[in-house]
């Protein structure tokens, strides 16, 4: 569907973005994650056409959209504050897109309509932006790109402003209408819990490079390298044997010093305990190699190590991943 | 502490109106010599309305007024238009550069148009007045709309362009509609700077081209008479119907914030 | 887009031509000489500048000074209190407030410094009131004098004070004041070392415009000062229109212009100051 490669981006003699490719799937929901100021942004608004790649090309279709002015390429951004027209309705911000490419005033009548019921903004097609929630603001920032019938939909960081149980209701609504269009989404965002929520697939970005692409699963499970193992959730990384692991929290066993117990395992310290309601997070240290691990503790009861106390540590083999 | 400073400015306030009342109730006063009040008459608006150099100096305000209003709009939108295009560094260079036309003191500003025109043997009159305006105008339009422009930001112009605008486009429904009500405010300033001006227009006018306030400063000169409370009321009345109206196009069409000040 | 920026070419241009250039001219004018009949020689001498501070125009320009920082010094005490109170109100009453400091701002200033004559001269409400009241018997000499001028002024110029005050008083993080009432600061000790210091920009600003135009004002002295107050303005006016000495003219409104940038400069030093204590928001 969209092809980016060795695409590269430098202001001056910064480089933003070193040379790149991705293969984005039609129809697939794909979200580009990372930490602010890692490119992603970048990334997004040169497959927009705001900004020029310094080098690389950009296929949609097969066709090289690198020379396209944004308002010749078949996609639309969903703007981070939403960039409404203020002096234009609900109704007229969905049409103008229709009305710039000459459709005719019956047809735009009738895709606006589609796409406002869509988007449960039917009743608001007269207010102006500046009558709206925040909410209902993102909604027509989406219906007025939805309703040009674009191959690829870009959002920047859409829901960044709202607040939590909103962006919650969204996340499921943005999915659902993804699902119902049958688009290509290109989503950014800095929010690991909204990427593993919505999307296909994940590309988790580093200081401009992509570290790892994969579905939510792979990316959680199977983290490639130190920067993606560290980013999604929390891990316990250490050096066994020479290379570097990472073992998930609640992988993690956890027995007091006097239980009888078979297995070896690490001599640890409790240097401090959390309770988050559906389980207690443990924060430990190795006696011998002073590295320290968190261990989720789940569990009807709670777990009876007081702080300062000696605790065994273990793992299964099979659940080390090892990183790059 | 809050009543206090409220009493103290309520009193401010009184030191800033009071004159300008005791102004316009005088120019009611059926006396022409002294300040006890004899009287309520409109005897000095009709004696305005009947004398022909304040007639005279009426129009030619009006007609320097508003070719300058529409010269320097058209000159001054133009000019923040092309600004709003240049990167970041040489666009806000620019606009610094804008503001030393304010920022000069206007007898300077004044009496060195009237070298340049003495010099080039411009016969002074209201062709020069009406270039010495637009000269001093031109500053404050660019710098109100640019302010505009730059609290839009570029991201609307991205999104027409995002949805399929091509730049001409962008320009005739997005930018010009969401500058509009900048445009109307800025061409009353403008109006209101020239009608209001005495200190540029005192050095670079000539016989037959007296504004209202050069006729008024002439008129005090010769001697208080109620004639000049009453052109003064007039004046007055006239600001405070363009300052009513200005408000009313500043805070339009923005999301309910004030344009910038020029400070 | 790339043609976008000629739209900026008239504009610039236009000032070029009728500001730069004349302003360029009265600078080499003010090496020039005058001929007898007042006609110019070209010609390159100082004695122009030399002039300035022969001791009748030295006289002038301390008189200038003064009562320009008079007015400064008055317009920032009244003004300051104003500006605060403002920001005190509620949202709907500031505009309000601010709606009225700005229309007399917009009054022509002739018909402002007309309203105090006709509040002062000999015939004014002032001396008809206290006659009346036998208060006195001959009117007294209120017109005409420094301190005529100087109410003049302040009259005039007091928005110019408020108004930038007011914009910095605005921006001004009302948290910070709490943070210092929460760590034991009086009132009158939180404004000094925290209101103050963070709304010098203001301050500064608006201490310059009032300066700035009260040095280069010859109007108000002209008509409430009469022949008895003679400031540089006045002084300036009269080189060109009257004595037609245009370098000698020439060489006073520089120094005028030198007055103003210095002071500019200081104003952005003060800015450049205080906006890095802000933690270096653009002011």
């Amino acid at each position: 569907m969209i092809t980016i490669e060795a695409v590269e981006k430098k202001f001056g003699d910064t480089v933003v973005i070193p040379p790149l490719s991705l293969r984005i799937q039609e129809g697939e929901f794909l979200t580009i994650l990372g930490p602010s100021g890692c490119g992603k942004t970048t990334l997004l608004r040169m497959i927009a056409g705001f900004e020029q790649p310094t080098a690389g090309s950009m296929l949609l279709d097969g066709e090289n959209i690198v020379d396209l002015p944004p308002y010749k390429r078949d996609m639309n951004l969903v703007f981070q504050h939403y960039a409404l027209f203020p002096h234009m309705t609900v109704e007229q911000n969905i049409r103008f897109g229709l009305k710039m490419k000459k459709i005719p005033a019956a047809e735009q009548k009738k895709r606006a309509g589609e796409a406002m019921r869509l988007t449960q903004l039917t009743a608001l097609s007269n207010r102006k932006p500046s009558q709206l929630s925040g909410g209902q603001q993102q909604r027509v920032a989406i219906a007025r790109a939805i309703v040009n019938n674009p191959k690829v939909l870009l959002l920047d960081e859409p829901l960044g402003a709202l607040d939590f149980k909103l962006r919650k209701d969204l996340q499921r609504e943005l999915k659902q209408l993804q699902r119902n269009l049958g688009i290509t989404f290109v989503y950014v965002t800095h929010d690991q819990e909204e990427a593993m929520s919505m999307s296909d697939r994940i590309a988790v970005m580093n200081e401009g490079r992509i570290e790892q692409i994969g579905t939510p699963q792979e990316i959680y499970h199977q983290p490639k390298t130190l920067f993606v193992a560290g980013f999604i959730g929390e891990n316990n990384i250490m050096e066994v044997r020479s290379s570097r692991i990472a073992v998930r929290p609640e992988r993690m066993n956890i027995r007091l010093l006097d239980e009888p117990t078979v297995v070896e395992g690490r001599i640890c310290t409790i240097e401090d305990t959390e309770f988050v309601g559906n389980m207690e997070k443990l924060y430990v240290r190795d006696q011998e190699t002073s590295e320290s691990f968190i261990v989720y503790c789940y569990g009807s009861e709670p777990f009876q190590g007081q702080k300062g106390g000696e605790v065994r540590v273990s793992w299964r083999k099979e659940d080390e991943v090892k990183l790059q | 502490m809050k009543r206090a400073l409220l009493a103290y400015s309520s009193f401010i306030l009184l030191f800033l109106y009071i004159p300008l009342m005791i102004l316009a109730l005088y120019s009611f006063n059926d006396s022409r010599i002294n300040a006890a009040w004899k009287g309520f008459t409109l005897h000095w608006y009709v004696d305005l309305f009947q004398n022909e150099a304040v007639i005279d100096a009426f129009w030619n305000s009006l007609l320097i007024a508003l070719v300058t209003t529409a010269a320097a709009t058209a000159l001054g939108t133009l000019c923040a238009l092309g600004l709003h295009t240049y990167k970041q560094r040489t666009r806000t260079m620019m606009s610094g550069l804008m503001y030393v036309p304010i920022l000069v003191p206007d007898i300077l500003m004044g009496l060195s148009m009237l070298l340049v025109f003495s010099q080039l043997h411009w016969e002074l009159g209201k062709l020069t007045l009406i270039v010495a305006h637009i000269t001093f105008s031109i500053s404050f339009v660019v710098i109100l709309l640019s302010a505009r422009l730059a609290s839009m930001g570029k991201k609307l112009q991205e999104a027409a362009s995002d949805l399929g605008a091509t730049p001409w486009q962008t320009f005739r429904y997005v930018t010009l509609p969401a500058l509009l009500p900048g445009i109307i405010s800025a061409s009353l300033l403008t109006f209101t700077l020239s009608i209001d001006d005495f200190v540029i227009s005192f050095f670079v006018s000539g016989p037959g081209s007296t504004t209202l306030p050069l006729y008024i400063y002439s008129m005090v000169k010769r001697g208080i008479t109620p004639e000049i409370n009453a052109l003064s009321t007039i004046l007055i009345g006239m600001v405070v119907i363009l300052m009513i109206l200005s408000e009313k196009f500043q805070t339009k069409g923005t999301d309910g914030r004030k344009g910038q000040l020029p400070f | 887009m790339r043609k976008g920026r000629l739209l900026a070419l008239p504009a610039v241009v236009w000032l070029a031509v009728f500001f730069l250039l004349p302003i360029g001219f009265v600078f080499v004018l003010s090496f020039w000489e005058r001929g007898t009949y007042g006609e110019l020689i070209k010609s390159f001498t100082l004695q122009n500048f030399g002039r300035v501070f022969d001791p009748l125009y030295g006289r002038v320009l301390w008189e200038t000074l003064k009562i320009a920082i008079l007015t400064t010094v008055l317009c920032l005490i009244i003004g300051y209190p104003f500006a605060y109170t403002v920001t005190m109100v509620s949202k709907r009453r500031q505009s309000i407030l601010l709606l009225l400091v700005t229309i007399p701002f917009w009054i022509n200033f002739l018909v402002r410094s007309y309203a105090w004559i006709v509040i002062l001269r000999s015939q004014g409400v002032v001396n008809t009131l206290l006659q009346k009241l036998g208060l006195i018997h001959e009117p007294l000499q209120l017109l005409y004098n420094t301190p005529a001028v100087v109410l003049g002024m302040v009259y005039t110029l007091l928005p110019f004070m408020i108004l930038p005050v007011y914009v910095s008083l605005e921006q001004f993080d009302k948290q910070r004041l709490e943070a210092a009432y929460d760590l034991g600061a009086t009132p009158w000790q939180a404004f000094w070392s925290i209101t103050l210091p963070l709304t010098m920009p203001g301050v500064a600003a608006g201490s310059i415009l009032v300066f700035v135009s009260s040095i280069g004002m010859f109007v108000v002295s002209d008509m409430m000062g009469g022949s008895k107050v003679s400031l540089l303005g006045n002084v300036i006016q009269n080189q060109f229109l009257g004595a037609r000495d245009w370098p000698f003219g020439a060489a006073l409104s520089f120094m005028l212009v030198l007055l103003s940038i210095l002071l500019i400069y200081l104003y952005y030093k003060v800015v450049r100051r205080y906006s890095a204590a802000k933690g270096g928001e653009e002011v």
